[in-house]
């Protein structure tokens, strides 16, 4: 019989061996230097004077130049766009919260007459090509005053962030058991009060994630900016519009200005990404 | 303890504005691909159809896609992979592989115009390794195809992420058990990916599918930036024949055609890709 | 003065009928226990005490107040969940202080309670923590602290013991006979363990397929159940019936042995008896012994009695072994018949 021996420990079920080991690496690094090395490379134009960026051959070092920076945030129109954007993004944000947080919890909580049709309702925008709404809605707008508004294009922004927003607040509310809710009721506390006091302090981390997601989504979105702002345009549209005309170290600072803040947001709630995305793919 | 009403009124909000903001204009859109001065009429399509750039147009979204697509697949399953099976720094190659989620296509267009473009970064390298004398005009007009692959590059840079997002949380679920088990029986690496991961993963690899082949139809702004209007897509067109046309029935008439092709692909993922009732975890 | 009485209480969801017209009165302090398999409705019966649920029809009163269309917080009933429902977000303190806070107690009142309670649980040193600081047991123990700094009249408890692993499930039932009897409060307590249900009722109602079978004190359920569900649920082993068919006035055939019975104008009975109330002495049923299991404390054979499974629980120093032929006696007043169509006692 043998004797088990104090060295003696279990080797994991699936150990590669030293060459598979070296692929995996090397596909690694390659993957990260992938995604890293573009933006890396934006980084460089955006700190470099504006003789650089147009200058060849590149050298892939930054100047740490300010130049180009200076000449962007100058330029005519520059301030007041970023300034759109940020307006719309919050609007969004705002607004989609306030609208899909409310069904996100009617959906986790209740079983209805219609429940199955709202669910249809809200996967079917997820199949559509939404920024194009932007062009029946242009016509909307101008009957109502609405375009040209930061809060017109909101909405549009706001239509592409609800279903998102309905989905992930769903499955935030989902996780939160309803005992601990009807633990508070037996408290002494009415509906209100117990979301209030239990389900709130819960959720706002990922509630505040799905808002973040939300700005995201509108400071990104390029199509329905274009069509639906003229003389506030957001940081997208105007970037869109001048990319013809503009010379090269407005593009890429402007697009530093687009990457940034966005880079930012992600990496705040990196943790409710794979809840938000894989959950809301469901 | 519920009350009736308290769902609907939760519920209204959500209902009432989507169906403000978006059943409303999508019918509108409807009827207006189909409306001319008289009414009723197929005269936006007819113009949309024989307009000489309608072809390109329609082939070069579908050549796109279809090309875009799958890499995007097979890139997203290895970093899915990848992760799944990292165990230190695990969190920080997760974030860097998810950096592309947060970026607009407008910007990843713009990133891979400074490497493209003729006094870009890979002109430089190019030069500098002394493969070629002279800095290479990749994205004029007449290499398009060269505009193509442009395209091609930065879509799958930025837009895998989501693909494999969906495939991290949808590996996350598949128990680990299952693979003890088939190594036990006796497969292999390569077997358990194909025997066990990629059926496990089919609602995802469904849901993935779906959203980014929509997605890649309405591809626009990376097109924009990095070809300006040499290389015409169904979203461009589009763009194009609202503003600078000014025919917004033949814009909505184009809409029509990437929603129908966005329907179909939706259609058939959900078809090819369905799981038996009873066969998910 | 916490007195419930259940007036025709029914509950159906959908197409399934969860409770059939409930009656049951609760005395005051009483400790009712409501005992039954999964889906027997003693769980919605508990919910629909709390107001959790709405029943689809009937009254509930609590201490003379009609509270079937109160809500849980103007019911004086407090609660402790099957999952504990601690609050992560708080610490032990504040879960318990919970209620007290929302019913506006000013600060030192709520300081005595608290600590009151959570020394009677056993968890004063845990105050500071968080619910993920802690193990199962001892959230169940700030669950069980929060609903009695309540001071209620009346607390709902929905199988509290059952995801505790069987040590603790042990200890903790002790702990809880000693703390709500001392709290002179009416208890009703939901679990599907018929040994917790003996320990700790006062008097169980036993639950099958939405009705109240039977609702009495553990010795009488045990002793005299009222249907041959209660006297094969409770038990463990449970009874033993066996068909029996009439032979003369009173006098019934059972697997080939005759003896006294009802007078009643059947032909046929079940014929019932515990295995701990059989010896083995000439005479009695003829047993085959199959499955000998020696248990310690007693000895467990599984026989065969007209070709039927039949368990009798035997002295531990008794030498059977599988094959034996044994001769099983039942005690007299321990027999009990059950009618084969209607399953009640006769």
């Amino acid at each position: 019989m043998s004797v088990a021996v104090a060295t003696d420990v279990p080797r994991p079920v699936a150990e590669i061996n030293a060459a598979g080991k070296f692929v995996f690496i090397a596909g690694t690094v390659l993957l990260c230097a992938w995604v890293l090395v573009p933006i890396y490379l934006l980084v460089v134009n955006t700190l470099s004077s504006p003789q650089e960026v147009s200058a060849f051959p590149k050298t892939g070092i930054p100047s740490f130049d300010f130049g180009s920076l200076q000449f962007f945030l100058n330029f005519s129109g520059v301030a007041r766009a970023l300034w759109n954007s940020v307006l719309v993004a919050v609007l969004t944000m705002v607004l989609s919260i306030g609208i899909g947080a409310p069904a996100g919890y009617a959906l986790s909580r209740f079983d209805f007459r219609g429940k199955a049709t709202f669910r249809m309702l809200v996967l079917m925008t997820r199949a559509f090509p939404l920024p194009l709404l932007a062009l029946p809605l242009a016509v909307m707008f101008i009957r109502v005053g609405l375009d040209d508004t930061a809060i017109g294009l909101a909405l549009v922004h706001t239509t592409l962030a609800v279903p998102f927003a309905v989905l992930i607040t769903f499955s935030i509310f989902a996780g939160i058991p309803i005992e601990l809710e009807e633990a508070a009721w037996t408290l002494g506390c009415n509906r209100l009060q117990a979301f209030q006091k239990v389900v709130l302090p819960l959720v706002l981390p990922g509630i505040t994630a799905s808002a973040v997601f939300a700005f995201t989504i509108s400071w990104n979105e390029v199509f329905a900016a274009s069509v639906l702002t003229v003389e506030n345009r957001t940081l997208t549209a105007f970037l869109l519009q001048s990319l013809s005309v503009s010379p090269m170290h407005l593009k890429f600072a402007g697009g530093a200005a687009l990457v940034l803040p966005a880079l930012i947001f992600i990496f705040a709630v990196r943790k409710y990404l794979f809840a938000m995305w894989g959950i809301a793919s469901r | 303890m519920p009350q009736k009403a308290l769902p609907y009124l939760l519920l209204l909000p959500a209902t009432l504005f989507l169906l403000v903001f978006f059943v409303y204009p999508f019918l509108q859109i409807a009827i207006l691909a189909f409306s001319g001065p008289e009414g009723f009429t197929l005269k936006p399509f007819l113009t949309m159809a024989t307009h000489w750039k309608f072809q390109t147009t329609l082939s070069n979204t579908i050549l796109l896609t279809a090309i875009i697509v799958p890499i995007q697949l097979v890139l997203a399953l290895s970093m899915a992979s990848i992760v799944a099976k990292l165990k230190t720094g695990r969190n920080t190659i997760l974030y860097i592989f998810t950096i592309p989620l947060g970026l607009s296509d407008l910007a990843a267009g713009i990133i891979w115009l400074a490497i493209f473009e003729q006094s870009g970064f890979l002109n430089s390298m190019l030069v500098g390794l002394g493969l070629t004398e002279r800095p290479m005009l990749f994205l004029g007009y007449q290499n398009l195809w060269m505009i193509f692959v442009a395209v091609i590059l930065a879509e799958v840079w930025r837009a895998t992420a989501i693909v494999m997002v969906i495939l991290v949380s949808g590996m996350g679920l598949i128990p680990k058990e299952y693979y003890e088990a088939a190594e036990v029986f006796g497969a292999g690496p390569w077997k358990r990916f194909t025997k066990v991961t990629l059926p496990m993963l089919r609602p995802s690899l469904q849901t993935a599918l779906i959203l980014r082949t929509i997605a890649a139809f309405e591809v626009f702004a990376v097109v924009v930036a990095l070809g300006g209007t040499t290389l015409p897509v169904l979203m461009g067109e589009t763009f194009n024949w609202q503003f600078a046309l000014s025919d917004r029935n033949v814009a909505a008439a184009y809409a029509l055609v990437i929603l129908v092709i966005s329907i179909a692909s939706t259609l058939f993922f959900l078809r090819v890709l369905r799981t038996p009732k009873g066969a998910t975890i | 003065m916490a007195e419930i009485q259940i007036k025709n209480v029914g509950k159906s969801f959908g197409l399934f009928t969860a409770l059939h017209s409930i009656d049951l009165t609760i005395a005051d302090q009483e400790f009712m226990v409501l005992l039954g398999a999964s889906g027997c409705g003693k769980t919605t019966l508990l919910r629909i005490i709390a107001g959790l649920e709405t029943p689809g029809q009937g009254e509930v009163w609590i201490g003379g107040r009609r509270v079937d269309k109160l809500p849980p917080r103007e019911r004086g009933i407090a609660m402790v969940f099957q999952n504990y429902a601690v609050f992560p977000h708080l610490t032990v303190f504040e879960n318990i202080a919970f209620g007290l806070r929302m019913k506006k107690l000013p600060q030192p009142e709520i300081d005595r309670r608290v600590t009151r309670t959570a020394e009677l649980m056993h968890i004063e040193q845990l105050l500071k923590r968080y619910s993920g600081q802690l193990s199962g047991g001892q959230r169940q123990r700030v669950a069980v602290a929060r609903a009695l700094a309540m001071e209620p009249d009346v607390i709902l408890m929905d199988e509290p013991l059952s995801n505790l692993d069987a040590l603790l499930r042990l200890e903790m039932r002790a702990e809880l006979k000693g703390v709500l009897a001392a709290s002179k409060t009416t208890t009703i307590y939901v679990t599907h363990d018929q040994v917790e249900a003996m320990s700790l009722a006062d008097r169980i109602a036993v639950m099958n397929g939405g009705k109240i079978v039977q609702a009495a004190t553990p010795v009488e359920v045990y002793r005299n159940p009222a249907a041959r569900f209660v006297g094969s649920f409770i038990g463990n082993p449970p009874m033993n019936f066996i068909p029996a068919t009439k032979v003369g006035e009173g006098k019934w055939q059972v697997a080939g042995l005759t003896m006294d019975g009802p007078k009643t104008g059947q032909d046929r009975l079940e014929f019932a008896i515990r295995p701990e109330d059989l010896t083995i002495t000439p005479g009695g049923l003829k047993a085959t012994a199959r499955v000998v299991e020696p248990l310690g404390a007693h000895t467990l054979v599984t026989c065969e009695v007209a070709g039927a499974p039949f368990r009798a629980v035997l002295e531990s120093d008794l030498r059977v072994s599988p094959g034996d032929d044994l001769s099983l006696v039942p005690k007299a007043d321990r027999v009990r018949w059950f009618d084969p169509e209607t399953a009640m006692a006769v």
